[in-house]
């Protein structure tokens, strides 16, 4: 058993740590984010030439021998400045299909870019009325001559706007929710008949509809196998989840932060909030929360290789703590700063927000809590 | 003790419920959200209510209040809540009312009370300071008498719709060398066009402008503009908070909410199924609503004991805490329900082409900036903490 991190791995998040607190301060990041083209290209390409961008494929893929604690490190170090960045499609949600089920022509094809900067992807899975459910797609891909043509409308695609490629789910047999028939495509956002409508989100990032109309695919296009497109794409999400946790608790770890450094200084009555009682039990189970939130983080990225349905559970175990723990810590941390907690100015809304959107990605805390419950129950 | 409305109180919703659907404006109808209404929306609803001769049912009769029973109240909250109409801003109506009603003279009663009730004017209120929140009584804002004038320097902040504001009532401290801080405080009332009075906007996290800062720089009001006696304020201001936190539970507009809720959850699909049939979801809006049930009979309870002249007393605390954390479970639960789409964010963004599209069902869009925005209330009118304190002091007497 061993929890500590290796010194390339010290050293990777400490580059991280400075890029982020350099380049991401909060005014620059919320600038940023409210003004075209709602990225930095620049700060990517950065990224690409710290390596963070290969860190967690391996060296026979290009990359730089790192696994998922990698991108852990990255993600955590990322939600501490509420980064923008298309890192969580891009390298491990398309980086992780092409890992998984890539053919040696389209690794090929696409880690040199991604791992170089030049290429960014969005996940397009979710449509109007599948909520939570991968299995719920009506986007269709009808086989035609040596490929596909793909009709649908994808929901809420994040990054979407600043993609070059997209990763699609489709169906190419069976009923709207049936597990089979799902299938896997690498889509070039340029190409014919795929249109979008861009637009912010909530919490300061940037999203698409995503609409196909007669969208023609190769075969060499379809990542995995036709039909059995499911299991990938759960493995690929339950991998996505670990690191959306580690963006959560180094949100949360900043939320904690803030708050208790605001309770110090905050004079009402003539003392600091922080000796009333009532505040102190409140951030204790911040605390608390984020520990256990960190813990969570660690066992599902250290139990994403095991087999499925222990996998899938670690994922939602720790996808309802962090919906849990997230809950708790955004709304006591906006409480205990009274009304500055309210405004736009401080950070702290910026990350209450981002908290909020994160509990209903991939799933939000009952969706989990329903996965958990059946997988734990035969 | 008796639930059932009475023939007359049935007839009288009747009515309550065919004026609403005959007079309230269309193009109020038509307001999405709170944040595109304008003053004008406020003032010329106020309008239509008074001249039907509804402009306050709350007040007593002598002053233009309606003489309803509290039953008749209730219906008509009940009814305005049920039609959506815009809420009555409670800064003139519900706060300053009360207080010019019990301290003012009968000059300022006449003047200011039918300039309210008949939506001339619209109030703001200046308690708040940036050192001074939950510790209101510590506040700096300083009124000094010259001549025949208060002047006035300081900075009030979070005062809501102050950018819409006529008037505002200000906490001032004008005796400074007082025994104790809330001795020397006086309740004033300043026209906000005066000279040296300026609000700068304080947007909120869902990007919503509703709050300012409202600074004072020499701004020299009448000496009459003083409410009651000087150094007397805190007395009054603690009455207005009475008032402020009662207002504040919200019973009938949050079970309108539940309701809207609901509908959302019977077209939202979970596992292609209305998700209001996921067992999970749906306890959590019984829980809500079996919450709201409690609610209601507790503010009923309240009324029926303010009716017999008991007044309302630090209970109010209970309404306010309770009410407003069933406003947040509220907006929680409605995020919950809208799924992915309660991620895109319109507000104030320049659209390609100026073309604003709807993305996703209508009711999803202001979710997420709803359940933000609503964190304020745990924290305005006396935060949810200091709430508890009221009840464990006043009321178990710890
Ligand atoms: C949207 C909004 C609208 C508002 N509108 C108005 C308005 O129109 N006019 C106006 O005058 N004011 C208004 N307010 C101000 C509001 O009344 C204050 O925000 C409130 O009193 C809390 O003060 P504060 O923000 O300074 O927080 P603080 O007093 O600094 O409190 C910070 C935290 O400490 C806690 N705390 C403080 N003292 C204690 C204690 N003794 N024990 C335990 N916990 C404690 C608080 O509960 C809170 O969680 C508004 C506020 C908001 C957010």
């Amino acid at each position: 058993m061993d929890f500590n991190f290796t010194p390339e791995q010290d050293t990777l998040r400490d580059q991280i740590a400075r890029l982020v607190r350099d380049q991401n301060d909060f005014d620059t990041r919320r600038k940023v984010s409210r003004s075209e083209p709602g990225w930095r290209p620049a700060l990517w390409s950065q990224f690409a030439e710290l390596g963070l961008l290969g860190a967690p494929f391996s060296e026979e893929d290009g990359g730089f021998g790192g696994s998922a604690v990698e991108s852990m490190i990255v993600m955590e170090e990322f939600g501490k400045g509420l980064v923008i960045e298309p890192y969580l499609q891009t390298v491990v949600i398309a980086g992780g299909f092409l890992r998984h089920a890539g053919s040696a022509a389209q690794k090929e094809d696409h880690l040199a870019s991604i791992i170089g900067g030049e290429r960014v992807f969005a996940f397009a899975y979710s449509e109007p009325k599948s909520r939570f459910d991968l299995n719920d797609v009506s986007t269709t891909a009808r086989r035609e001559g040596d490929g596909y043509v793909l009709n649908g409308h994808k929901a809420v695609v994040l990054a979407a706007p600043f993609a070059s490629h997209l990763i699609v789910t489709a169906r190419t047999s069976g009923a709207q929710r049936d597990k089979g028939g799902v299938s896997v495509f690498i889509v070039p956002k340029a190409a014919k008949g795929v249109s979008t409508r861009d637009y912010p989100t909530v919490d300061g990032l940037r999203a698409s509809e995503v609409y196909f109309e007669n969208v023609h695919v190769p075969s060499s296009d379809l990542i995995g196998e036709a039909d059995h497109g499911l299991p990938l794409v759960e493995a690929v999400v339950d991998e996505a989840i670990a690191a959306l946790c580690a963006e959560a608790h180094g949100a949360m770890k900043v939320l904690n932060q803030t708050t208790l450094d605001y309770s110090k200084t905050r004079k009402q009555f003539g003392q600091p909030i922080g000796n009333f009682q009532v505040l102190q039990h409140r951030m204790a189970d911040m605390f608390m929360a984020y520990e256990q939130s960190v813990s969570m983080t660690y066992m599902v990225t250290l139990k994403l290789g095991e087999p499925e349905t222990a996998r899938k559970m670690a994922a939602s175990a720790a996808k309802v703590q962090i919906g849990k723990a997230g809950r708790l810590v955004s709304q006591e941390a906006v409480q205990i700063h009274g009304g500055m907690g309210m405004t736009d100015e401080l950070n702290v809304g910026h990350y209450f927000k981002r908290i909020t959107m994160i509990e209903s990605q991939f799933g939000n805390t009952d969706w989990h809590l329903r996965r958990f419950t059946e997988l734990s129950n035969g | 003790m008796d639930l059932h409305y009475s023939a007359e109180d049935l007839a009288f919703r009747d009515e309550v419920r065919s004026f609403l659907e005959t007079s309230y404006p269309d193009h109020l109808r038509s307001r999405a959200s709170r944040d595109e209404v304008t003053k004008q929306d406020f003032l010329d609803w106020q309008k239509i209510l008074y001249k039907k001769g509804w402009g306050a049912p709350a007040w007593p009769k002598e002053y233009g209040g309606t003489g309803w029973s509290s039953t008749q109240k209730y219906i008509f909250q009940e009814e305005c809540a049920r039609a959506e109409t815009l809420g009555i801003p409670p800064f003139g109506m519900s706060m300053l009312a009360p207080v010019l009603m019990a301290f003012a003279n009968e000059k300022q009663k006449s003047y200011y009370l039918p300039r309210i009730i008949d939506g001339t004017d619209f109030w703001c209120q200046g308690y708040s300071e940036p050192g001074a929140g939950s510790d209101l009584a510590s506040l700096k804002t300083r009124a000094e008498k010259d001549g025949d004038s208060w002047v006035i320097n300081g900075q009030k902040t979070w005062t809501t719709l102050a950018h819409f504001a006529d008037w505002i009532f200000v906490l001032c401290r004008t005796d400074p060398t007082a025994r104790k801080p809330q001795e020397g405080i006086s309740f004033i009332l300043v026209n906000m066009n005066t000279p040296g009075v300026e609000v700068r906007p304080i947007i909120t996290m869902d990007g919503g402008h509703e709050v300012n800062e409202t600074w004072f720089t020499d701004v020299r009001v009448p000496l009459e503009n003083i409410v009651g006696e000087e150094n007397q304020g805190w007395t009054y201001a603690k009455y207005l908070l009475v008032h402020e936190r009662s207002g504040i539970a919200g019973v009938a507009r949050s079970k309108k909410a539940v309701e809207r809720l609901k509908h959302i959850a019977s077209i939202e699909l979970d596992r292609g199924e209305p998700i209001i049939r996921n067992p999970e979801f749906a306890r959590k809006v019984a829980e809500l609503e079996i919450d709201l049930t409690a609610l209601e009979f507790t503010e009923l309870r309240t009324l029926a004991r303010e009716a017999q002249g008991k007044g309302a007393g630090p209970e109010s605390s209970v309404l306010k805490i309770k009410g407003t954390e069933i406003q947040q479970r509220l907006t929680e639960l409605t995020l919950e329900a809208v799924g992915v789409y309660g991620a895109p964010y319109f507000r104030g963004f320049p659209m390609e082409g100026g073309n604003q599209f709807p993305i996703g069902p209508d009711y999803a869009h202001h979710s997420a900036p709803a359940y933000a925005n609503m964190r304020k209330t745990s924290i305005y009118g006396g935060s949810n903490e200091i709430q508890r304190n009221i009840i464990a002091k006043m009321v178990l007497g710890l």
